[in-house]
């Protein structure tokens, strides 16, 4: 039996509650869904650059796609803060992680276990996340980065654990300075972040292993 | 459970006290009083789950004697969902045990009894007769219990001298 994120209190009560009025289902299934969800994110993470698919049914709150919220709902739980980036951090989307996944939201993105980037260009360098310590490189930041597009942008050239020989990953909207500071991410590991990238219903893995071509 | 009511009762607003009274009520009705509540509705509405029934653990707290410091008393098994009406309104159902049926009613008669043209019809046919059942079942146990008691008294000894 799992253990319920919010005891007894009834989560949609009182005045720092949720109004659940205007809140959107989660999973439909949650415990098969997220299992399901769960098995591609761990695809994504083991092979770099592929591009996987969201198949199922899910109603997402604006402004997020079905391939970010499925992956948020997957991850997050009461033990994982989440950041969530200006623009997307409205009363609504807010109430929607804290039901479904009852995960505390924090207001510094160097506080938390996963991040929601829905505005790529105007995101928080990389180092500003959580990079681990030496001891616990583990405790680091994992992003959620939802882009245009996975296949129409400028090309990058991927390499490392994972990918047989190098791949091309198209994604479109990444910051200028975002490569640039991968190259830094990479470089300091075992620590640093991990990146999942999201459009529409397809998602890649980034994990901070990846050596980007010059 | 959560903040103990003494000390939120001083600032709760009376809609939030009316809810908290009837999904009490709800939460501790037997299965078979609510269904057959639910069977004299004239129409029953529709509605899309928002958190489909769903068992779990609950951590009850206590503290010694009402005042001592907190101690994790053991776990009680609930039952939750969530749930939202055609029209709009959405109810919480928190109930003891494993019945996804009790929760899902409990979470019913919350979202109506929030919708203002129904909610004091219902509280007169629905929440009023449970609560007086409640009461009885209570008030039998303490009769029962309360026919074992027995007194402890010393006799008064008589002094030797």
């Amino acid at each position: 039996m799992a253990m319920l994120s919010s005891p007894g209190g009834p989560a949609g009560i009182g005045p720092a509650g949720i109004d659940i009025a205007d809140l959107k289902p989660g999973l439909g299934d949650p415990v098969h869904d997220s299992q399901g969800i769960f098995r591609i994110l761990l695809e994504a993470m083991a092979r770099p650059g592929k591009v996987m698919q969201f198949e199922g049914g899910l109603d997402a709150p604006t402004p997020l796609d079905v391939a970010t919220t499925a992956a948020l709902l997957t991850l997050c739980d009461q033990d994982t803060p989440l950041w969530i980036d200006w623009i997307a951090d409205t009363p609504p989307l807010r109430g929607y992680f804290s039901f479904h996944c009852g995960c505390p939201l924090v207001e510094r993105s160097q506080e938390a276990a996963f991040a929601l980037v829905s505005d790529a260009e105007n995101m928080p360098r990389l180092a500003l996340f959580a990079q681990g310590v030496d001891q616990y490189p583990d405790r680091s930041a994992s992003l959620v980065i939802q882009l245009s597009s996975l296949v129409e942008g400028p090309a990058t050239v991927l390499r490392g654990p994972g990918i047989r020989d190098q791949t091309v990953l198209k994604a479109a909207g990444l910051p200028d300075w975002f490569w640039n500071d991968w190259r830094l991410n990479a470089g300091q590991f075992p620590l640093g972040v991990d990146v999942f990238l999201t459009a529409g219903r397809s998602i890649v893995g980034l994990p901070r292993t990846v050596v980007v071509e010059a | 459970m959560e903040a103990p009511a003494s000390e939120e009762a001083g600032k709760m607003d009376p809609a939030q006290a009316a809810r908290q009274r009837w999904m009490s009520v709800l939460a501790k009705a037997q299965l078979s009083e609510l269904e057959s509540a639910w069977k004299e509705m004239p129409q029953k509405p529709d509605f899309d789950w928002l958190r489909a029934p769903e068992t779990g653990m609950v951590m009850l707290r206590a503290r010694t004697g009402g005042t001592g410091s907190q101690f994790n008393i053991g776990q009680m098994t609930v039952t939750r969902c969530a749930l939202r009406l055609a029209n709009g309104s959405a109810g919480l159902g928190y109930v003891q045990g494993r019945s996804k049926r009790h929760a899902e009613l409990a979470a019913l008669f919350d979202a109506l009894l929030q919708d203002g043209t129904q909610a004091a019809d219902l509280e007169v046919k629905v929440i009023t007769p449970l609560q007086a059942q409640q009461i009885s079942r209570r008030k039998e146990a303490s009769k029962k219990a309360n026919s074992t008691k027995v007194n402890f008294f010393t006799l008064v000894r008589g002094e030797n001298d």
